[in-house]
Formats: structure tokens, sequence, C-alpha cells
């Protein structure tokens, strides 16, 4: 068995985990002043994504530690070589987190506001960042021999990389958009389904950009598969959305981002950091943990990962209930002055 | 100031501001859960009111501490890649098995509860509260199991060919000795810490109500609270004595420099006493320190159950050290910070479980107080054990240096695995860099700081709610006919949800 291989198939499954599932409460978290204009309203969105934000946020510590613990190489150069997108990603996803606890506890209207602010900003960096690193573990980045990222910042906002970002921060508004349409009723469901024809058409043009780019310049022959499985997900989304079919809307939406990690993994082996030298890269080889730890870590994930799908299917299963204004209750927060 | 002590600076204030709000979720979690417990088996609503008092307190902890927590694992690839690099084999396996063993099903379990109130059936909606409970102190288990293996490398060997620390023997690193000791130090701590926040609240909260009348709900209700409070504390209060004693005997032999720098012990002495006061320079001067106040032979006995054995002191260590590391390296921690959070942390710890001894007494058989000392002490408590955790961590990790990886001093343990602090920094990122992202934490740290305390105090300070406006007034079990509530009229389409954001 290529215990390597394995581990970089089973990130590239965690980080599908991640961004398919955190993808869509980014998107619900930016649209939050689009879709939301009443205070109702916003709550309804919350509370679509209420029960499970927290949950697809573990994907992103998992993908994180399993990268530690499989290619500690990648693990070191990756998250010191970028380090300040790194710490926008940590710092919006810390406001992001508290406040989505947070808000409801306070019943005051500049209170909210600042915890919207929070989580548009908390759902809108990410979003736009993690597309940027991953375009430059596309495209490659200064290492030097040592493995060692020599760049600076600005070398990582690249115009491919750029562009990788805006594909991102599209794709999370649609499949947000998607979602909500999904799990509400009423109003705010068309608007959100109207909202996700006209974002998927955007998507097609800027991400099917990223994608060509991708497979012209740094990629190979078989990606085309994924690359166009990605097109024609995103273009049945656009029908499937008209046709208020929002469950296969969903589906779609969700291949398309599969389909772009499968094409960005794709294009990034055997490397798991290309270096601008090629002599220089990280590899699944060269990074990689000893045979000993793969294959502890191989067992520990073959067996616990179809556990956690399985209960978090089932959290899915549980507030599968589409909700609208109708069953938001009025605020239970506590007012700061009283007392 | 280089880089390396920017990512130091960093590393300590984003570790003890998480470790702030860690032991209290480690704690109240399961203290939740027993509540809940209660309420599912006796119908008693005093305990439904108790369960969603202190579950919105702990909701507002647990945010805080989750998103704390994402900082912790991508600094030590961040600020310290070159450790990472080292221990990677090794250390990446436990935080992995935490994301996949415990975070998911706390995260998960988490929404469940939060919003399952009457979604899921009574006996399930109970599961997920322990579910969350069990799987926190798990999480506690993977971490320390990291951090013991930095305390003590186990079941790791050097390879000089890669340079690094490699993994032989996993088993070795999830019953590490260090582990063993520090993970019931860490849980009775935390479930000290839990045990004074809700005695305290509901102490306060009793004496208020008895004094402006109100005796019967001071009775009904918070008295409970106070008992299982300070029952939880005065378990975990022998907890963290005896495990705490166990592990200071473990450190002598493991890390004596440590043990030797938190008694100020210079010189190698027999029947070394333990000293409760100390003043002069302790900056790693031996000459200026002058102990005011000892307990003969304590210290002796605590390394080794025996009053009058030898303790070898920091002066000795130090030449032993040179002599098998290499000179030119200052071996001895930061004496003044080693001696001194040793002292705080044990003696915050015991204060906290001295007052549970007073609110024992003063609810004996059934009582209510209304002694205003007892309202005021009950909130003085409330801090101790989080100042005894924090300062606790601060004596381990400083008192670790200059070593991010201890050497194992056993000669039939592993050998070459060892490295110093200023090894592991990230030699990529520079100084200008670390101070950005240190202001930055900092910053937003503070902020977060003084807007969790504000609403704790204020959910704290509203009390109890009644629980007639309850959406799920049956109060036992899953109901008489074993109607589990998710699909009857309960949950009619327009019905408002009984949780939501």
């Amino acid at each position: 068995m290529d215990l390597p291989l394995i581990w970089f198939l089973l990130i590239a499954v965690l980080w599908t985990g991640y961004l398919v599932l955190e993808g869509f409460d980014f998107g619900v978290g930016m649209l939050l002043p689009v879709l939301g204009r009443k205070d109702k309203d916003r709550r309804v969105l919350i509370n679509t994504i209420g029960p499970v934000w927290d949950g697809n946020e573990v994907w992103l510590l998992t993908a994180g530690g399993a990268t530690f613990a499989a290619f500690p190489e990648w693990y070191a150069t990756m998250f010191s070589g970028f380090y300040i997108p790194l710490l926008l990603i940590l710092l919006a996803l810390i406001v992001r987190v508290v406040a989505f606890e947070w808000r409801g506890k306070i019943n005051d209207d500049g209170w909210r506001a600042w915890a919207d602010r929070a989580i548009v900003f908390g759902s809108t960096v990410p979003a736009i960042l993690w597309g940027v690193a991953f375009a430059n573990l596309v495209r490659g980045v200064h290492l030097d021999a040592d493995h060692q990222y020599v760049g600076t910042f600005w070398d990582l906002l690249s115009p491919y990389a750029l562009l990788g970002g805006a594909t991102t921060f599209l794709l999370f508004l649609t499949h947000g958009a998607v979602f909500i349409a999904l799990k509400t009723d009423g109003d705010i469901r068309h608007k959100a389904g109207r909202l996700a024809t006209r974002l998927a058409v955007l998507t097609l043009v800027v991400a099917g950009g990223w994608a060509l780019w991708t497979q012209v310049a740094y990629s190979v022959t078989w990606t085309w598969v994924p690359t166009l499985v990605a097109a024609v997900a995103l273009a049945r989304l656009v029908a499937l959305t008209r046709q208020e079919r929002e469950g296969r809307a969903f589906v779609a939406s969700a291949v398309t981002i599969v389909a772009a990690v499968v094409l960005i993994f794709g294009s990034m082996f055997p490397d798991v950091m290309p270096a601008l030298d090629p002599a220089n890269s990280l590899t699944i080889r060269n990074a990689s943990s000893t045979d000993y730890t793969l294959t502890i870590m191989t067992w520990v994930a073959v067996i616990l990962t179809p556990v956690v799908l399985l209960y978090q299917g089932w959290t899915y299963w549980v507030f599968r209930k589409r909700i609208s204004t109708a069953q938001i209750p009025e605020h239970t927060g506590l007012v700061f002055e009283r007392r | 100031m280089e880089a390396l002590d920017l990512a130091r600076w960093q590393f300590g204030i984003t570790t003890v501001y998480h470790f702030i709000f860690v032991p209290l979720t480690i704690g109240l979690t399961p203290l939740v859960a027993i509540m809940q417990t209660a309420w599912y088996r006796t119908g008693n609503e005093r305990w439904l009111r108790l369960t969603k008092f202190f579950g919105k307190l702990m909701l507002i902890n647990f945010a805080i501490g989750v998103a704390t927590g994402i900082v912790q694992e991508f600094q030590f690839g961040m600020n310290w890649s070159e450790y990472s690099r080292f221990v990677g084999d090794v250390f990446g396996a436990p935080l992995a098995m935490e994301a996949l063993a415990a975070f998911f099903v706390e995260s998960t379990f988490l929404g469940l509860w939060i919003f399952g109130w009457d979604k899921l059936p009574k006996k399930i909606h109970l599961a997920c509260i322990w579910a969350v409970a069990v799987a926190t102190n798990l999480s506690a288990y993977f971490i320390l199991a990291a951090n013991s293996w930095m305390q003590h490398p186990v079941g790791a060997v050097f390879n000089a060919e890669t340079g690094r620390a490699e993994m032989v023997d996993i088993v070795a690193v999830l019953t590490n000795s260090t582990l063993l000791a520090a993970f019931p130090h860490t849980i009775a701590a935390a479930f000290l810490t839990a045990g004074t926040f809700v005695a305290g609240i509901a102490a306060w909260w009793m004496v208020r109500l008895v004094r402006s009348g109100d005796t019967e709900t001071a009775r009904n209700v918070y008295r409970p609270a106070v008992v299982l409070g300070v029952v939880t504390m005065l378990v975990s209060g022998v907890g963290v004595a005896i495990s705490g004693d166990v592990q200071g005997k473990l450190m002598f032999e493991q890390q004596p420099m440590k043990m030797a720098a938190a008694e100020g012990l210079c010189a190698t002495e027999d029947g070394a006493a333990f000293s409760i006061l100390a003043i002069g320079d302790l900056r790693n001067d031996c000459d200026g320190v002058v102990h005011l106040l000892e307990i003969p032979g304590m210290t002796s006995w605590l390394a080794n159950a025996d009053f009058a054995s030898t303790v070898t002191g920091v002066e000795d260590l130090q030449a032993q050290y040179e002599e098998q590391f290499g000179e030119g390296v200052d071996y001895v921690p930061n004496l003044a910070v080693t001696y001194w959070s040793f002292r705080l942390m044990i003696g915050l710890g015991a204060g906290s479980a001295a007052l549970a001894l007073v609110a024992l007494w003063l609810t004996r058989k059934g009582r209510v107080s209304d002694n205003p000392w007892l309202g005021r002490l009950a909130l003085v408590a409330i801090p101790m054990p989080f100042l005894a955790s924090s300062f606790g961590w601060i004596f381990t990790e400083m008192g670790r240096q200059p070593w991010v990886v201890h050497p194992n001093p056993d000669p039939s343990g592993v050998d070459g695995v060892w490295m110093l602090t200023a090894r592991g920094v990230s030699s990529a990122v520079g100084p200008g860099t670390v101070i950005g992202s240190m202001v930055a934490f900092t910053l937003l740290y503070g902020i977060l700081a003084v807007v969790w305390f504000r609403l704790m105090r204020r959910f704290a300070i509203e009390g109890v709610a009644d629980t007639e406006a309850d959406p799920s007034p049956d109060a036992r079990g899953d109901g008489p006919d074993g109607h589990d509530g998710r699909d009857g009229p309960a949950d009619s389409p327009d019905r408002p949800l009984s949780f939501a954001y």
C-alpha cells in the first residue's frame, strides 16, 4: 500500500468535506445583508446553518491536524509561508464564531449590527483567501532548497491567485444562495433562488476562466474531466434553481466544489507544495511522515471518518425542515442596562 | 525583540487566554449534563431551570473557547515551523486524533443539543449533552498527550538521516507516564473551576434571595446547585491535590530543573525545605535568593516521599546539563516566574477548595444562608481556580525552558529526541510579521475578553428563568404514552423554534 498517496487522497477528502460544508455557511454569512434586509429575515438565514456550522468548521481543524500528522514538512512550510493570509483567516473565523453564538444573547439593534458585520467579515475573508491559497499551491511558490518559503506576502497575490480567490468567493456565494433556497420557505426562498441563478452564471464565467487558466498553464490532461464536470454541474444548477428543484441544485453546487478540489489536487500531484524551481518542490514522498505514523493514522481515519459522516448526516436529517419567518420566535436576548 | 521572543510571547498570550475558557468548558458541560439528567429522572422543574441557566453560560463560554482553539492548532506551523518539522511525525498524530475522535463529536452534538430541545426525544437530547461532555474531556486527553510528549518524549527515536523525531510506538505516546499524571490533574482542576463557578453563582443568588425574602426559590432552586457545586469542588479539590503530588514526584525525576527552580533551590540539599515566601532577585542568580518562611523537609518529601532525601539544586543541574548537552546554554528557567507561578497555582487552588468547606457548613441539613459574607466570598472564589489553572500552565511551560522538547532523562528511554526552544521557531517568518500578528491577537482577545465577561455577568445576574413558557412542559421522560414530541402537533410547521439564534 502506498501510504503517502493514500494520505494525499485523504487530505483532499478532508478539504472537500470542509469546502463543501463550510462553503455554504460562508455563503449564507456573506448573503446576510443581501437577502436579510429585515432582522427577522437575517435570523431565518442564520438559523438555516445554526445547528451545523460549528461541525462544518471542524473539517478544517481535521484537515490541519491531518496535514501536521501525515505531511509535517508540508504543514510547516505552508503555514509559515502563508503566514499573513492564515492570520487573516484565523482572525475572521474567531469573530465569526463568537458573532454567531453571541448575536442573540443581547437584545439590542446596535449589538446585532456589530454581530452581523462580524459574520459578513468572518465569512467573506476566508471565502476569498482559501481560493488565493489553493491557487498558489497549484501555481507553485518560491521555495529554497530547504523547502523554506522565501517569497513575500505580495508574491502570493498574483493575478492567477486573485482570480482563484474570486472563484471560491463566487462558488461559495452560489452554494450559500442555493442552500438558503433549499432550507427556507416563503419570500426568502424565491429571492435566494433567483439570486442563485444569476450568481451561477457569473460563477460559470469567472470560475470557468480560472479553471481554463489552470488547465492550460499548470495541469494535466485528465483534470479536464473534473473541469468539465464542474462546468456541467454549474449549468445544471441554473436550470434546476429555475425549476425550484433546490435539493438537486444543492447537489449540483456541491458537485462543482468537489470537482474544483479534484482539479486543484490533481494539478498539484505528485507535489503537495510545488516550488517555482521544481527541484525544491515538496512532494508526497519528501514531505510525508514515516510509514508507521501513516499506518496508525490510516486506521484511525478509516474507522472514524464514516462514523463522523454518519452522525453529521443525522444532524442534517434532524433539522431537515424548511424554516421561514413564521418559526422565528421573538428575541430572547437580555438587555445590558436592566438592573 | 527577535522573532523568537515575539513568537514565545504570542504563544504564551494565546495559550493562556485559550485556557481561561477551556477548564470551564471541560468541567461545566458535565455539570450541565448532570443537571439535565436530574431533571430527566426526577421530573423536578428546578433542574430544568438550572440546566437552562447554566447551559446559557456554558454556551457563551464554549464559543470563545472554540474560536481561540483554532489559533492553537495553526500557530505551530505559523510560528514554530522548525519545531513542527522536527516533531510532526509524533506530535501531529494526537492532534489529528483529537479532531477526528473528539472535536467532531463536541461541535456536532452541541448543535444538536442547542437546537434539539423539542425536536429530539428527551432521552436522545440528554444523550447529546453527555456526548459533548465526554468529548470535551477526551479532547483534553489528546491535547495533553501532545503536550506531555514535549515534556517527556517517549515512543520515538531520533532519525539522523531525516533530522527529526519519528514515532515507533503510539501506545507509549498515549500512555506516557507524564500524560497519565497530567490528565487527571488537569481534569480535576477543570472540575474545581466549574464547581466553583456553579457554587459561586448559586450561593450569591441564594443569599440574595433569602435576604430579599424569597426563601422558597433560594431553597428549592439555588441550594441544590450550591450543593452540587460544592461537592464537585471538594471531590475535585482532593483530586487536584493527589494528582498534583503524583505529578510533582514525576517531575522531580523527569524535569528536576523545573522543580528545583520552583523551589528556588540553588544548591543540592538533604532534607530540603519547602519555601512559602522568598525575597530577593530571582533572576537566575542564586546568590540573591533569601527564603523567609519554610516548611522543613517538605520539598524532599514532595520529591521522594521522604523528608530527609537529597534534592539536587539548580547549580548542580546546570553543570550536569552542560556536560550532557553542551556548554553555552543557560539551562535554568526564569526563576521568579517558575517560583511564583508554582506557589500561586497551589495557593489559589487550595483557597478555592477552602471556601467550599465554608459553603458546605453554611448549607448543611437543608439550610439556606443569608450571610452576606457568603455572598461576597462566593464571588471572590469564582476567579480563583481560573487563575490557578493559568499559573499552572505558566509554571509547566516556563519551567521547561530552554527546551521545547525536554530531553527524556531515563537512560532506557528515547535517545536524541530533544529540542531547544530557540531552534523551533519559524526561520521563514520575520519579527515584523510576528509582532503584527501578536498585536492583532492581543487587541482582538482583549476586546473579546471584555465582551465575554460582560455577557457572563449579565446572564449570571439574570438568574434562572421561569420555565412556564417552556415549550416542553411534560417534564418527565418521554411522556406517558411514549410520545417523543417529534412529529405530533408540537412540531407543526408554524410553531416557533424552541431555540433560535
